[in-house]
């Protein structure tokens, strides 16, 4: 349903008089399946949201190509508008007009006449759950039913693709869950759902397959149960007092080790070998104790050891 | 066609807003009214005329040319305040056409500064202000195209600034020479010959011009034509340009 190719994108900024070049996206190859939920993960900055404008049609890459929904990014963006959506991070709706004003005129934009236009944002509402408040001016909203009115401005025409920036930064965990169940009803409508998100929850929970973005670049792409499995063995966190920690790797530089203000992680095969050791070497180097901690790895430590950083850090 | 609906689409968008907050009008009226009432009295004496409604021919002409530039020159606020909502971003993923984008906006500028245009005319009528029908209608044509053009320019520059502080100081420092050269408040004819050399480059002034001899009732002076077509191109121009950057990266 999607598929890119070396797609690229720098943009010049100015830092007093020095003149830099960003390279925002550098060469970025996606497949994505029709019907999948699609997730794009990574820290702020790392190119996630202009990879997404350049999909959306709203930035012109500056090389490479990508096809979407059988259309042509590069030689045919009209054609690229009509079959997908996109939902910006920031929102698009105006304080003073109301939902259904809005989702009139959205579906009218797409070229639906005036009668269908109406049929359909009354579908909508009541899918969406708006109905309620569909006539009040979008200034009284709260966040969640905000987020779900620019949802539903994006997917009112009915598109295959469907672009969602970060559609739940912001939220409150429960408008987060009901989002998460809005973007899973979208797909079960056959939709093909690209989301962008830094939560690695969301990620794990809500995509079927996703791809970690980090400085411009994919660095992983798969399942997140795959991209996990990656990471042979299991992670062991050790909690220490914060002056301990350099004595702590010197006890354990056998092992693959990450440190931390307060802890380390340790990488190893199987940790209820590892753990009885592990605790025999602190004990000899006399290094005090806070915790420990036994788990599968999370995305977090994938993307730690693709990155050699943590997303939760960055 | 394309264009027309979607231009009609925009415009009913837009013109629904503003009729929404009817206190534009007021506004819109409450500063030339005063202007009519506070200012014009002293023109009688001043230009040395036989009688207010001479006065009035050479001030009402004047007093609409400029409302039809300012009025058109700070709309560009508006749509930063829509570029920061997301609407603008919203409409560039749909296939609409980005002409389309602009041409609603400014034609619902116009609308409404004919509409101001109109309420002036009959106010000046109660100070026994005299003009043509004929010769009227193609005065609120010049004025149309002079808003067509300024909301269009508006348009464009708060889509390249993006910024209510960039365009505020930009929009005054570009105002106030083009006002004080067109002759708006005084006609040039008391100016000495420098500046009235300099205010010949000054496409206003001969929009201003043009305005004042439809008033006057001198249909067949060059200074219509001229006028009309002057403010034509520009307005073309404008408009071209302004659409362009709807249709450019807005990043």
């Amino acid at each position: 349903m999607i598929e890119t190719r070396g797609l690229r994108k720098s943009f010049k900024s100015r830092q007093g008089r020095e003149k830099k070049t960003i390279e925002a996206v550098r060469g970025v190859d996606l497949d994505v399946a029709e019907g999948e939920i699609f997730g794009f993960l990574g820290p702020n900055g790392a190119g996630k949201t202009t990879t997404l404008r350049m999909l959306a049609t709203l930035i012109e890459p500056d090389g490479g190509s990508a096809t979407i929904a059988g259309a042509d990014l590069r030689a045919d963006p009209g054609e690229v508008r009509r079959r997908i959506g996109y939902v910006a991070q920031g929102g698009s709706t105006w304080d003073g007009s109301t939902a259904r004003e809005e989702l009139v005129l959205q579906a009218r934009l797409y070229g639906v006449s005036k009668a269908d236009a109406r049929a359909r944002t009354a579908q909508v509402l009541e899918a969406f759950q708006l109905s309620e408040y569909a006539d009040r001016k979008c200034q009284t909203y709260s966040g969640g039913q905000r987020r779900r009115v620019d949802i539903a401005l994006g997917i009112i025409h009915e598109p295959k693709v469907v672009f969602l920036d970060e559609p739940t930064t912001g939220l409150d965990p429960q408008s987060r869950a009901h989002m998460w169940d809005e973007v899973r009803r979208l797909r079960a409508e056959g939709m093909t759902v690209f989301i962008t998100t830094h939560y690695l929850d969301e990620a794990d929970a809500l995509c079927d397959r996703i791809s970690i973005m980090d400085n411009g670049e994919i660095v992983a792409s798969g399942t997140p149960s795959e991209l996990k499995r990656e990471i042979s063995g299991d992670v062991v966190r050790v909690g220490l007092a914060p002056g301990s920690i350099s004595a702590a790797a010197q006890a354990l530089n056998a092992y693959k080790i990450e440190t931390y203000d307060d802890s380390v992680r340790l990488f190893v095969e199987d940790g209820a070998v590892a753990i009885p050791q592990i605790l025999r070497a602190l004990d000899a180097a006399d290094v005090p104790l806070g915790g420990i901690e036994l788990r599968r790895p999370s995305l977090d430590d994938v993307f730690l050891t693709k990155t050699g950083r943590s997303l939760r850090e960055s | 066609m394309k264009l027309l609906r979607d231009t009609s689409l925009i415009f009913q968008r837009q013109a629904q807003l503003l009729l929404r907050n009817p206190v534009w009008i007021l506004v819109g009226v409450f500063q030339p009214v005063m202007y009519l009432l506070l200012f014009a009295p002293l023109l009688k004496p001043a230009l040395q005329v036989n009688s207010n409604a001479e006065a009035y021919e050479i001030f009402v002409p004047g007093l609409l040319v400029l409302l039809a530039i300012f009025g058109g020159l700070f709309q560009g606020f508006g749509l930063i305040a829509e570029l920061r909502a997301g609407v603008i971003e919203r409409s560039r993923v749909t296939p609409v056409s980005r002409l389309a984008l602009l041409l609603g906006r400014s034609l619902r500028d116009v609308v409404s500064l004919i509409a101001q245009a109109v309420i002036i005319t009959l106010l000046a009528l109660l100070f026994d202000l005299r003009v043509f029908i004929g010769n009227l209608l193609l005065a609120y044509l010049m004025l149309a195209l002079i808003s067509l053009m300024t909301s269009a320019l508006s348009y464009g520059i708060a889509l390249v600034v993006k910024s209510e502080d960039a365009l505020a100081p930009l929009m005054n420092t570009v105002a106030q020479p083009v006002l004080l050269l067109s002759g708006i408040l005084l006609p040039l004819t008391f100016a000495p010959g420098w500046l009235q050399g300099i205010a010949d480059w000054n496409p206003f002034s001969w929009a201003v011009n043009g305005t004042r001899a439809l008033f006057r009732g001198d249909l067949g002076a060059p200074d219509v034509w001229q006028g009309l077509l002057i403010m034509a191109v520009l307005a073309l121009l404008a408009v071209l340009w302004a659409a362009r950057e709807f249709s450019r990266s807005v990043r």
